[in-house]
């Protein structure tokens, strides 16, 4: 049988389509899992929401120092390179609001949401692989304890409220970032750099927007991760490749999906 | 394993500082608060140019902002400009026969509306009008009217 | 062999005919065999021959491409999502790797899943969990975490999980394997005792021919996906069928053979560029 690339690239794409459709039948039972779990009877509903707060802290508190530090930085360098080139038109007493708007609509978003893909997507994939490895899934089904609902759901639930929250962190503490630098180091005035960012960012097209997109980047990312995971071949090569796919494919996921957002809201607004 | 009552205290330090975080981008970063003008009132100004100016640029007095644009509509009798102007309810005491123009926030700045007060001793009230106007400066008209007086003075020599 | 119709109260699984193929390879091709309520079933072969394939199926974790699997009467194949869980609370898989949960401690592993299934107070649930744990003679190793257990100590906790609500039945998935002669032990005389004391159905899967006999009622011998032998361990020790002088012998060439199918040997060395 002979082999051309026309029959690799053909093989190539029906296998991602097949493994489109297995994500796709996946996240249906997912999301009917996640939606069952404040709604189960009294003990277990709480029993659920402890295994969220559980989920929280792994997947939320503990990447919250790469974001804290990450955001602080990004803000800095924005406000050095946004004064030096603002300053040529004279017109620095916008950096307050070229750093902010740059925060809020793009690098908030987008930068937490590589930063949650690297950190906590390749975590959660690797977790329920091994899980999966180790025959503990298994052993739960057999135990007549679903693993969809009592592992998969909880993770997913907590990346889906993480992001959000971290991206609103990164951003804030990014302004902060490129005051330090703009109105402490710089010179800046320091009511001009507030009032110019109080001024022309907008609520709704700006802050909103880029909270819309943290929502979406948390789904998509936990989606990709919790799948990764829980699809892998349970052998060590195959859950440490499980865990760079989640993070090749969660970070393409995020920036496409950024740009065609983007468009969206511009060509809304 | 940490126990579960540190894990909870983390748990909710973290979402209480994204909550703080999300105030913080509502109402000191962005325009959520200067958008919605406490108590404020309504007063129209008729504009023959209203050059760039947009829904929701600052209204200045003195140079203190005390209000926002918050329409902008065009009367197709009159060919003007009518602007409805927002302003606070703390700033009460403004004459009604204060003047309103269009001005520019420094040379490539965005457009803003300011007044500068008059001597009436009564004071502007919803649903009033500015009788004083002056509006925005077009450049290229500018630079014409420029041209046309370096011409003429020239023209005198 | 009964019929359909009328289901024997002693038989509490029930394989009937099944053929299973995975990945279009057969595993099982028309598997027929009866586990009796309160034994202790063996199930011989070797290794890759479809006998943790079978465990699954009468698990539901998998279906046949054929046949009927009757678990206490119910066609397992055909139970919903809800009835099958309901089943699956009355059997337990011990799998081979023991199959812990890594964060939880032991404690917490045996607790597991009474906490997943009733709500009994938390002083109950101690002495519950305890309990089992000194069944398997591990109720000081309590607060260990499973990294810090033997192969065998991890395997008894497993079963102590196992037996945590009580089942009907408990399957053994490979339980001798890779285990020192003491531990071998240890695990054979719990299955025992676990099958005398508490009257659980046990089913057995193993290729380790030595504990195997001394705790078998009953032994199945397979391969090629079907059952080749059966009968109790003094029968088949002293048969002369040549495949189960083969396994229980250990003899490298027989019925089965030696080298995996392959080419012919000559024509395969003269030909470099084919790998098939």
């Amino acid at each position: 049988m002979t082999d051309t690339a026309v029959h690799r690239i053909g093989r190539w794409a029906l296998a991602r389509i097949v493994r489109l459709g297995h994500a796709t039948a996946f996240l249906h039972v997912l999301l009917v899992r996640s939606w069952r779990l404040p709604s189960r009877p009294g003990p277990a509903a709480a029993k659920a929401a402890r295994l969220v707060v559980h989920q929280l802290f792994s997947v939320g508190v503990l990447t919250l120092a790469i974001i804290l530090v990450s955001g602080i930085f990004v803000g800095m360098v924005l406000g050095l390179q946004g004064y030096n080139t603002l300053v040529d038109f004279g017109s620095e007493a916008s950096l307050g609001l070229l750093v902010a708007l740059s925060l809020t609509r793009e690098l908030g978003p987008v930068v937490t949401a590589l930063l949650f893909a690297g950190r906590a997507g390749s975590a959660l994939t690797a977790e329920i692989g091994l899980m999966k490895a180790t025959e503990q899934l298994a052993g739960m089904e057999m135990m007549a304890v679903n693993p969809m609902t009592r592992v998969i759901a909880p993770r997913f639930v907590a990346g889906l409220i993480s992001l959000p929250l971290l991206a609103a962190m990164f951003t804030v503490i990014g302004i902060y970032g490129g005051y330090v630098v703009g109105v402490i180091q710089l010179g800046v005035d320091a009511g001009v750099y507030w009032s110019q960012m109080q001024d022309r960012v907008d609520f709704y097209d700006d802050v909103v927007n880029g909270l819309i997109k943290g929502v979406v980047f948390g789904f998509v990312v936990s989606w990709i991760a919790v799948f990764e995971g829980y699809d892998s071949v349970p052998t060590s090569a195959g859950v440490a490749s499980a865990t760079t796919r989640t993070v090749v494919s969660a970070s393409l996921a995020v920036l496409g999906l950024d740009f065609i957002m983007t468009a969206l809201m511009m060509g809304g607004s | 394993m940490l126990n579960n009552r540190l894990i909870e205290f983390w748990v909710g330090v973290f979402v209480i500082a994204g909550l703080v975080a999300l105030t913080m981008l509502a109402f000191r970063v962005s325009n959520l608060t200067a958008m919605e003008t406490v108590d404020g009132y309504k007063v129209t100004a008729r504009f023959n140019n209203v050059g760039q100016l947009k829904v929701k640029a600052p209204i200045t007095l003195a140079g203190v902002r005390i209000g926002r644009v918050s329409e902008i509509v065009f009367d197709s009798d009159k060919y003007q400009a009518v602007v409805t102007l927002e302003i606070d309810g703390r700033f009460r005491k403004i004459p009604r026969d204060s003047s309103a123009s269009i001005l520019t926030a420094g040379l490539l700045g965005e457009q803003y509306v300011g007044l500068e007060a008059g001597a009436d001793e009564e004071f502007l009230r919803q649903g009033d009008s500015l009788m004083l106007t002056q509006s925005a400066l077009v450049l290229e008209k500018l630079i014409g009217q420029l041209v046309a007086n370096l011409a003429s003075s020239s023209g005198k020599k | 062999m009964n019929s359909p119709s009328t289901p024997d109260r002693d038989v509490l699984v029930d394989i009937r005919d099944v053929h299973f193929a995975r990945a279009g390879r057969p595993v099982l091709q028309g598997m027929r065999l009866s586990v009796a309520r309160g034994r202790i079933t063996v199930i011989l072969g070797g290794s890759g021959c479809g006998k943790t394939t079978l465990l699954n199926l009468i698990g539901g974790r998998l279906r046949p491409d054929r046949g009927e699997i009757l678990v206490d009467g119910q066609s397992v194949p055909s139970l919903g999502t809800r009835a099958l869980y309901e089943l699956r609370k009355r059997m337990a898989l011990l799998f081979q790797s023991g199959a812990l949960f890594t964060d939880l401690t032991v404690f917490e592993n045996v607790a597991f899943p009474i906490r997943e299934h009733t709500r009994l107070p938390e002083s109950l649930l101690r002495k519950v969990v305890l309990m089992k744990l000194e069944t398997v003679g591990l109720r000081g190793a309590r607060d260990l975490m499973p990294a810090e257990l033997s192969g065998g100590m991890a395997r008894r906790v497993a079963l102590a999980r196992a037996i945590a609500l009580d089942p009907m039945m408990v399957m053994y998935d490979e339980p001798f394997t890779g285990l020192d002669p003491i531990s071998m032990g240890v695990i054979a005389q719990l299955i025992r005792n676990l099958n005398r004391a508490l009257g659980i159905t046990s089913v057995v899967v193993t290729h380790d021919v030595a504990e195997a006999m001394t705790i078998a009622d009953h032994v199945y011998l397979i391969g090629d996906g079907r059952v080749i032998a059966e009968g109790g361990p003094q029968a088949m020790q002293a048969s002369s069928e040549e495949h189960v002088r083969q396994f229980l012998d250990g003899l490298p060439d027989g019925p089965v053979r030696f080298h995996y199918p392959a080419a012919d040997y000559v024509d395969d060395l003269r030909h470099p560029g084919s790998r098939a």
